[in-house]
């Protein structure tokens, strides 16, 4: 039932109303809103019901486990929430000035020290508010790059054929051409194409290390130079720092210029969807060309910087500062794990990878890229099931519902067939890991026998399968009134 | 080993089932010179009580300050349930809803806001949230550049908010589209008619912003008729508060606007430094596939009942790749959640309440502060909540010396708009009562007075 | 397979039916439909728009998937389905039935580089490898 099917005409939240407002002029007329709004008239008891409710009718990390590979779902620590709400936080005005708030803008210049440091990078800016927007940063402070340099007619990004879909859409928004790079049986970029593909018109190259083949690129300096000795620029995608967190630099790797996701590698909540934060960090070559604002150091505190002290800055990518609020929950994640921790996260998430993938090998399951080891990742495939039985990954994805774990990331990369990526994180104990893996076992089993108990599952959710076919041929997007 | 819950034996156990001998063995296909060791800058841990007091005295150290800044994010009353509720572990560490049947809570309250917005803005369609305010407008002028299909050149208001300026320029500019500014009355503080007229070319879409940066109120009317007589699109950018008591974009002129986007910070989502906020885009049905980011849709499951799922896809970087309507993958879904727990506790009434209160009170200060020897308003126009005052010296140094009366005196004007002299940008909401304003008004007379006698 | 001995095909899976009148009628084969899966959208071109062969001048949406649709020969479009617009499922229904769009063609040569009906089958059988 829809908030709005709970409305009753008269009904409101009496608690919530503003005393009655004074004089002001009237507006004109003409600029006047004529009829109200289709929002509910619900007490607060009834708005505080329904969406505890519907709160009850989604997974979440506080409730299930999320093998959701490439996405990094890890418990999100509950003080780093508490950290980051403090009330002078949120109170706090992003247009007031510097000197009333050196607390929080300590944090975030402490946070791009951290990150530097993580990264191997000459500086930070944390402005991209997620994932996407610091991959759109990189590519425009590359384009920019070239462009201060006179080399304007450097407008191609080369992504691997498994990449991220946000790669090859960034090239478009940041005006460039995509070109594809193949990767081999091993999931390795195949080098002789990389060399064929480079020239004169690369502007860069976009790369997860390890790949989203759940695989390290281990040709990766080699990778780098051919890149470079072409002109271009290497862009790292922070997507599965996960896996080399404390152990390795993407700047030591030869990349230019890096995104990271705190929703992921520190742990900031997912929230449905976002907020996130994607903050970028960059060789010295690139760092006057970061997105703004950043924090600097002033005397013995701190100011913001913004076009004034790096003139050739891309611009500014949100209106203020970023998701503010997700850095500061990156910030208190960062001091409660500090160096040795961060380093064990990408150990723990290694063992945990290796251990499902070698415990689902057993189970008889058949591995994507089986002479490799796992990143904090490996790929399945289900093809031999399928043929066998009809029943598809998806349908495997929705029977584990039905055993309270959520999916593993389904049909990507789009070029392993029937495949589930599988990304335990390093916060899950072996015990659920187990129970993964006789889920795994029991629906495999139940495919064989009755097939069609998988193929129609889930059958304990709160909803059975979705029709999602008829959602978008005949789209319903908003309620327009009874 | 904080978040890490393995026993020695387990690890020993899990090393045996891998047969691997050690953790560092795993690491073994990474090249052995790309083992990084020095990690000096980074400080070691600290248990959660130690980081409890670092960050409380961090936050008591910036302390709390009567605020009278807008300027682009408001101080709202935020019903306490709207976070007791949105910070539900089922809401705040849930994945975005790709398995619907395991996100029903989600895609329902998604589904809700849509609505709400769509009502609010008077379009039919509205995605499940972008960013922020200024980077949805960014998003909307390339909606319509898209949609448009020919000419490049977007006409964009000196009356919007000048950091929404600059992010759109950031961002749309390595797809060659030209933005052209135009001026607005140095009386009215509305967007200049003649200013339009005066744009040359053809034109892909014009930005009307209702109110504007100063709180003015813009002839929104005529703007999108001339909008359309010219074969463009209109894009609304809006507060979505001040929709309780103006014109929803839907409705302006004779056609309405085609695409609305704004800021929903004013719904639910504290100041936090500046951010996280959430961006909102409203269109009309036919543009529906050039909207970008995620779109929740009602339909049906296998049972026939009522079910919700993400939808339209296919405009989306998972599928459509280098031709999705966006790079935006992660969006501000959370924000969108909270948004719609405060609209439902608000509901019409008080919003519309709400949304007075603040012009009323603006209204009482700008008065209150033109009564000060030396003040006046600066533009005639009608305005929602926000408003500017001609200062007789310069503003910067005046709002610091508030600043050490724990006041934030509004946003100065002059780097932005030198044109307007000493010009400050105030904004009293709901949230501030008659004492609130006359501490600002004495503090600020005894500081010019004194200046003066100086 | 569902492959029409009388039409004409692209490498890129659509269909090309050659009218008496010198026009070609083009739409996306049952192999192409298949492998989309139910079709919830088509985008089609503008009625007077001109293509060189091989330019993409329609779109097929499934709920997973979206496939651009090329034109087979260069030359001017002459009408549209619009029929689709209500029913892109019937795309899914009888592909071949489900035309997307005519086109007036600049050349001939370019309708006789298509590939028939058998060596339709034999890329597709190539494909699968």
């Amino acid at each position: 039932m829809l908030i709005f099917e709970r409305s009753v005409p008269g009904r409101a939240s009496g608690a919530q109303l503003p005393p009655a407002p004074g004089d002001a002029a009237p507006l004109p007329e003409r600029l006047r809103r004529q009829r109200a709004p289709l929002l509910p008239e619900v007490s607060e008891m009834d708005a505080v019901r329904h969406y505890t409710r519907l709160s009850q009718m989604t997974f979440s990390i506080d409730t299930h486990f999320y093998p959701l590979g490439s996405c990094t779902m890890k418990y999100t620590p509950r003080a780093a929430n508490a950290a980051a709400m403090a009330p002078e936080f949120l109170a706090r005005h992003p247009l007031a000035h510097a000197e009333t708030g050196q607390g929080f803008l300590g944090c975030l210049f402490e946070l791009q020290e951290i990150l530097k440091d993580l990264t191997g990078m000459a500086a930070v800016s944390l402005s991209p508010m997620a994932g996407a927007q610091g991959e759109f940063a990189g590519v425009a402070m590359i384009r920019a790059y070239h462009r201060a340099r006179g080399d304007a007619a450097r407008t191609e990004i080369i992504v691997p054929d498994a990449a991220h879909g946000t790669n090859p859409a960034t090239a478009t928004m940041s005006g460039c051409s995509m070109r594809e790079v193949r990767t081999d049986r091993d999931g390795r970029i195949d080098l002789e194409a990389l060399r064929a593909l480079v020239g004169a018109r690369t502007a860069g190259l976009m790369l997860t290390n390890p790949s989203t083949l759940g695989v390290f690129e281990s040709g990766i300096k080699e990778v780098a130079r051919i890149v470079h000795d072409a002109g271009g620029l290497l862009y790292y995608d922070g997507a599965n720092l996960n896996a080399i967190i404390g152990r390795v630099k993407p700047r030591d790797m030869g990349f230019d210029v890096v995104h990271l996701n705190l929703h992921k590698t520190f742990a900031t909540p997912h929230g449905g969807g976002g907020p996130g934060a994607g903050p970028v960090g960059v060789a010295p070559r690139l760092a006057p060309f970061l997105p703004i604002p950043l924090v600097a150091r002033a005397g013995e505190g701190y100011r913001w910087a913004d076009e004034r002290d790096l003139p050739q800055t891309i611009g500014r990518l949100s209106a203020f500062m970023g998701n503010a609020g997700v850095l500061l929950r990156a910030y208190a994640y960062a001091r409660l794990l500090g160096r040795s921790g961060l380093r064990r996260v990408a150990d723990y998430a290694t063992l945990n990878a290796n251990y499902l993938m070698a415990e689902l090998l057993r189970a008889g399951l058949e591995l994507a890229y089986p002479r490799r080891r796992a990143s904090h990742e490996f790929i399945i495939t289900l093809k031999k099931l399928r043929d066998e039985t009809g029943v598809s990954a998806l349908d495997v994805a929705k029977r584990l519902l039905d055993k309270g774990v959520h999916a593993p990331t389904v049909y990507f990369p789009l070029l392993v067939p029937e495949c589930l990526l599988i990304e335990p994180t390093e916060t899950e104990s072996k015990q659920t890991l187990d129970h993964f893996v006789g889920a795994l076992r029991e629906i495999a089993a139940e495919a064989r026998a009755d097939p069609q108990l998988v193929k129609s599952a889930p059958h304990s959710t709160p909803v059975r399968r979705v029709d999602e076919v008829r959602a978008a041929r005949e789209p319903d997007l908003a309620w327009r009134g009874a | 080993m904080p978040f890490i819950p393995h026993t020695d034996a387990e690890v020993r156990a899990m090393l045996a089932a891998i047969g691997a001998a050690s953790i560092e063995e795993l690491f073994d296909e990474i090249p052995r010179e790309l083992h990084a060791e020095n990690f000096a800058a980074i400080p070691e841990g600290v248990p959660e009580m130690a980081l409890m007091r670092l960050m409380s005295e961090r936050a008591r150290a910036d302390g709390h300050y009567l605020n009278f800044i807008g300027a682009g994010a408001y101080e709202h009353h935020i019903p306490a349930a709207v976070w007791q509720i949105a910070t539900r572990g089922e809401f705040y560490s849930a994945y975005t809803p790709y398995q619907a049947e395991a996100s029903q809570g989600t895609l329902q309250v998604l589904y809700e806001f849509q609505s709400m917005m769509a009502s609010l803005t008077g379009l039919e369609v509205c995605n499940a949230s972008l960013y922020d305010g200024a980077s949805a407008l960014a998003e909307a002028v390339l909606a319509a550049v898209r949609a448009q299909g020919g000419a490049r050149r977007v006409l964009v208001p000196r009356s919007v908010h000048p950091f929404y300026r600059d992010c759109v320029r950031a961002i749309v500019r390595n797809q060659g589209v030209e933005i052209v500014e135009l001026e607005y009355s140095r009386e009215t503080g509305a967007t200049a008619l003649e200013a339009l007229s005066s744009a040359k070319g053809a034109i892909a879409a014009v930005v009307a912003p209702q109110p504007n940066f100063f709180g003015v109120l813009e002839p929104v009317d005529e703007i999108t008729d001339w909008t359309h007589a010219h074969g463009a699109l209109a894009i609304g950018l809006v507060n979505p508060l001040a929709l309780a008591l103006v014109k929803p974009p839907g409705e302006w002129g004779g056609a309405g606007a085609d695409i609305a986007v704004g800021e929903g910070q004013p719904f639910g989502a504290p100041l936090s430094g500046g951010g996280p906020y959430f961006g909102f885009m409203c269109a009309r049905q036919a543009l529906v596939r050039q909207m970008p980011g995620r779109i929740v849709g009602r339909t049906v499951d296998a049972a026939g009942s009522p079910a919700f799922t993400l939808t339209l896809q296919a405009r989306e970087q998972h599928i459509r790749r280098a031709k999705a309507t966006s790079n935006i993958c992660t969006n501000q879904g959370l924000m969108a959640i909270a948004a719609t727990i405060h609209l439902a506790l608000l509901g019409p009434s008080g919003l519309e309440r709400t949304a007075a209160c603040c012009r009323a009170n603006t209204a009482a200060l700008a008065r209150r502060l033109a009564a000060i020897p030396g003040l006046r308003r600066r533009f005639s126009g009608a305005a929602f909540h926000e408003a500017v005052l001609s200062l007789p010296r310069a503003v910067a140094p005046v709002l610091e010396a508030l600043g050490r009366e724990r006041i934030l005196g509004g946003f100065d004007l002059s780097r932005h708009y030198p044109e307007l002299g000493h010009a400050l940008l105030v904004c009293a909401t709901e949230t501030k009562t008659g004492d609130d304003i006359a501490r600002f008004a004495a503090a600020l007379e005894r500081l010019l007075a004194g200046e003066k006698s100086c | 397979m569902n492959i029409p001995l009388e039409l004409r095909y692209a490498k890129t899976h659509e269909w090309a039916r050659l009218e008496p009148d010198g026009t070609v009628t083009v739409g996306v084969t049952d192999h192409a439909q298949e492998m989309l899966g139910d079709i919830v959208f088509v985008e089609l071109p503008a009625v007077g728009k001109r293509f060189a062969a091989g330019a993409e001048c329609a779109v097929v949406e499934s709920v997973k998937a979206a496939a651009d649709v090329y034109a087979p020969v260069s030359g001017e479009v002459l009408a549209t389905n619009a029929d689709l617009g209500e029913k892109p499922q019937s795309i899914n229904a009888d592909a071949y039935a489900a035309w997307l769009f005519r086109i007036k063609p600049d050349r001939a040569s370019e309708r006789d580089a298509l590939l028939d009906a058998k060596g339709y089958a034999e890329q597709l059988a190539a494909e699968e490898h």
